[in-house]
């Protein structure tokens, strides 16, 4: 279980590096944050909103810059990450809160889809290697090279405007009121498709490959030899083979995780799928620096413990790690 | 295009080098010096080589050959797109610009911040990576511990933050893109050179060099990083193409200046005009498609950069067509789990 601890360890030095950099980036740049925000805004920005962004970003206090850090550290730790001026006068915490369950259940549902069907196919396709399956790998590094929102856009044109067998955005039908009944269930399932294909397409890809290509390895290992000199099934012997394939690509989860949330967010914005893209992009749009910083802290964090989640499993998975402890 | 073949020459040389026999076939390791440099001869790498080529010529004689101005208004009926036609091979935009001459010009801007960030990447990863692998003990702490850091970070949300603060004016500066974004990118490449250059550090020949005395930055220069090329080309590819991607999306939403045509600035105009809902394919597909193409290109180049460090990927490469045209011997038609397939050509090459 030290292996464990030192990972914890890590992700919080991690998340504490993550906070700091969000710190000072605003007062790394060249003027006043204020003004700057001042400038982009045009006017149209009330002064108890000025007032609020001076006290965030510290520019009319007497403190230290050391003490302004501990002061963020403490709003931060409080889960105050200051007031958003686009949804003024509404927290950015409150706006982030709204958008989360969205973001979660759309990511993560589609990550898990993706993972499990990717490495499936991988070992397929490595199984039999040398057949027409190995075409697809040029097919996927296209998938894989092209942007999620490009394939997006073709999911959209194609399925929503014109075959119309899925809405073209939005969560749920505006119409209906947010409720825990059978109809409005099946709303959010007819609105979540589109994007969670798009997800699943693109991520799945790189599953696929990098599954593949350690499977091509480990089928030629002495054991899965003995495996089948034995006689065993030739499903049982790529089982055996699949599960010590798998190790690398549940470790490499870290790498891919940032990429799929970057995606995932970029495919929000093109389905106004009101989770944490779409208002990344409304802050990005109205330069709402604090939603934007607290949204980068909050990404941050989940990217954290899914890690953490993947490091769990790793150990669980892999007796080796286990040994050492 | 050039740089590539070099990569590609490199990458085939010092595989050789790290794959190379040891003492008792010394001698036809230095006999099959004096032949040609084998050149990659997979489809996939011809397909990557040559695509990747088009994109630089189009780079280069693109915006002097676009038909009209990227951001002018060629007619003055404003409102609705135009689709493909005779003087607009692509169409227009809902403002009436040519989409042909958009993405002619959106070219240039895409390849320089992709492989600058490419290249800063590399070497970053490449000094970074080493150092930490070579040196082992603290300094090998402190830098895994940055490059995981980097690693593990959100890249496109800390770049948007970064972005957000930066004065408007910087929204059109390649270098300044390409170097920020290199900044996200580099750590991938330092984590699999720092592994690899630990595995080297205890070679036997390695030792030898250290006892006869040769200084460190010798032994790295010499000795390791020659070993590593093959890895350094992959990371490379892998950071040109991460760039690709981190750049189209930085500017599809916006935080790229509008008017700075690039493929991204394009996706982003055609999806605030909600071109993928009304139809006007015309806009948003090229752009698009250029993007992917081009990473297509790049990812297939790594494809075979890989096949040539781990063979095994290699031989798998081969489909039955081509194994019943190069095998000389009897192949097995279809593969048989726990077999090693060897792939020899009639000449007694080797594929």
């Amino acid at each position: 279980m030290r292996i464990l601890g030192r990972r914890v360890v890590f992700y919080l030095i991690t998340a504490l590096a993550a906070i700091t950099v969000d710190f000072f980036i605003p007062r790394l740049m060249p003027g006043n944050p204020v003004e700057a925000i001042l400038a982009h805004l045009q006017g149209q920005i009330s002064a108890s909103t000025v007032k609020s962004l001076a006290v965030q970003f510290g520019v009319q206090t007497k403190q230290g810059l050391l003490g302004q850090y501990l002061t963020y550290l403490n709003n931060i730790l409080h889960g105050n990450f200051g007031i958003s001026t686009s949804y003024y006068p509404s927290t950015v915490s409150s706006v982030i809160k709204g958008a989360l369950p969205w973001t979660l259940g759309l990511v993560g549902v589609a990550t898990v889809i993706s993972f499990v069907l990717g490495t499936l196919v991988g070992v397929l396709v490595a199984w039999r290697r040398g057949s027409w399956l190995d075409n697809l790998l040029p097919a996927m590094t296209f998938f894989q090279a092209a942007p999620y929102f490009f394939i997006a856009f073709l999911a959209l044109e194609l399925f929503a405007a014109r075959l119309g067998w899925f809405p073209t955005g939005r969560a749920y039908n505006q119409l209906d009121f947010p409720a825990f009944t059978l109809p409005f269930a099946g709303d959010v399932l007819s609105h979540a498709v589109l994007p969670a294909l798009t997800i699943v397409v693109c991520s799945a890809a790189g599953w696929i490959v990098g599954m593949r290509n350690v499977m091509v390895t480990t089928m030629d290992e002495d054991y899965v030899l003995v495996a089948q000199a034995k006689g065993l099934g030739k499903r049982r012997v790529v089982w055996y083979a699949a599960r010590n394939a798998v190790l690398p690509s549940v470790a490499g989860f870290s790498l891919a995780i940032g990429f799929i949330v970057s995606g995932a967010l970029l495919t929000e914005i093109v389905f106004s799928y009101p989770g944490v893209g779409w208002i990344l992009l409304q802050a990005v749009n109205n330069r709402d620096y604090p939603l934007l910083q607290g949204i980068f802290l909050i990404i941050t964090f989940a990217v954290l413990a899914a890690n953490l989640a993947a490091d769990f499993v790793y150990v669980m998975l892999d007796p080796r790690t286990r040994q050492e402890a | 295009m050039s740089a590539m073949t070099d990569f590609g020459a490199a990458s085939a040389d010092s595989a050789r080098a790290a794959a190379g026999p040891p003492e008792p076939a010394a001698g036809a390791a230095r006999r099959s010096r004096g032949r040609r440099v084998r050149l990659p001869k997979s489809p996939k790498i011809i397909f990557g080589v040559i695509t990747l080529g088009l994109f630089f010529v189009l780079a280069v004689i693109g915006p002097w050959i676009a038909p009209y101005s990227p951001g002018a208004s060629v007619s003055t009926t404003n409102g609705v797109p135009q689709p493909p036609s005779a003087a607009h091979w692509l169409g227009t935009t809902q403002l009436q610009q040519d989409v042909f001459s958009q993405l002619l010009v959106g070219g240039r801007s895409m390849l320089v911040v992709a492989f600058l960030s490419g290249a800063v990447a590399t070497v970053l990863s490449v000094v970074i990576g080493v150092t930490a692998g070579y040196l082992a003990g603290l300094a090998d702490d402190l830098l895994s511990m940055v490059a995981n850091f980097f690693l593990v970070l959100p890249a496109l949300p800390l770049l948007i933050v970064i972005f957000g603060f930066l004065p408007a004016s910087s929204g059109s500066n390649d270098l300044l893109i390409g170097l920020i974004i290199a900044i996200t990118g580099w750590a991938w490449g330092a984590r699999v050179l720092r592994a690899q250059t630990l595995s080297l550090r205890s070679r036997d020949y390695v030792d030898s060099a250290r006892l006869v005395g040769e200084r460190t930055w010798r032994i790295i220069g010499y000795e390791i990083l020659p070993n590593l090329m093959p890895i350094v080309a992959s990371s490379f590819l892998f950071t040109v193409l991460y760039a690709v991607g981190t750049y189209t999306a930085m500017a599809f939403l916006g935080l790229i200046n509008p008017e700075h045509w690039s493929w991204g600035t394009m996706l982003f105009w055609a999806q605030s005009a909600n071109a993928e809902i009304s139809g006007w394919w015309w806009w948003y597909l090229p752009p698009g498609l250029a993007v992917a193409f081009l990473g297509t290109s790049l990812a297939l180049l790594n494809f075979g950069v890989d096949e040539f460090i781990n063979p095994r990927l290699r031989a798998a490469g081969l489909t039955r067509k081509r194994v019943k045209r190069y095998a000389a011997g009897p192949v097995p038609r279809r593969f048989q789990l726990g077999m090693t397939p060897v792939v020899r050509l009639r000449d007694g090459g080797q594929p």
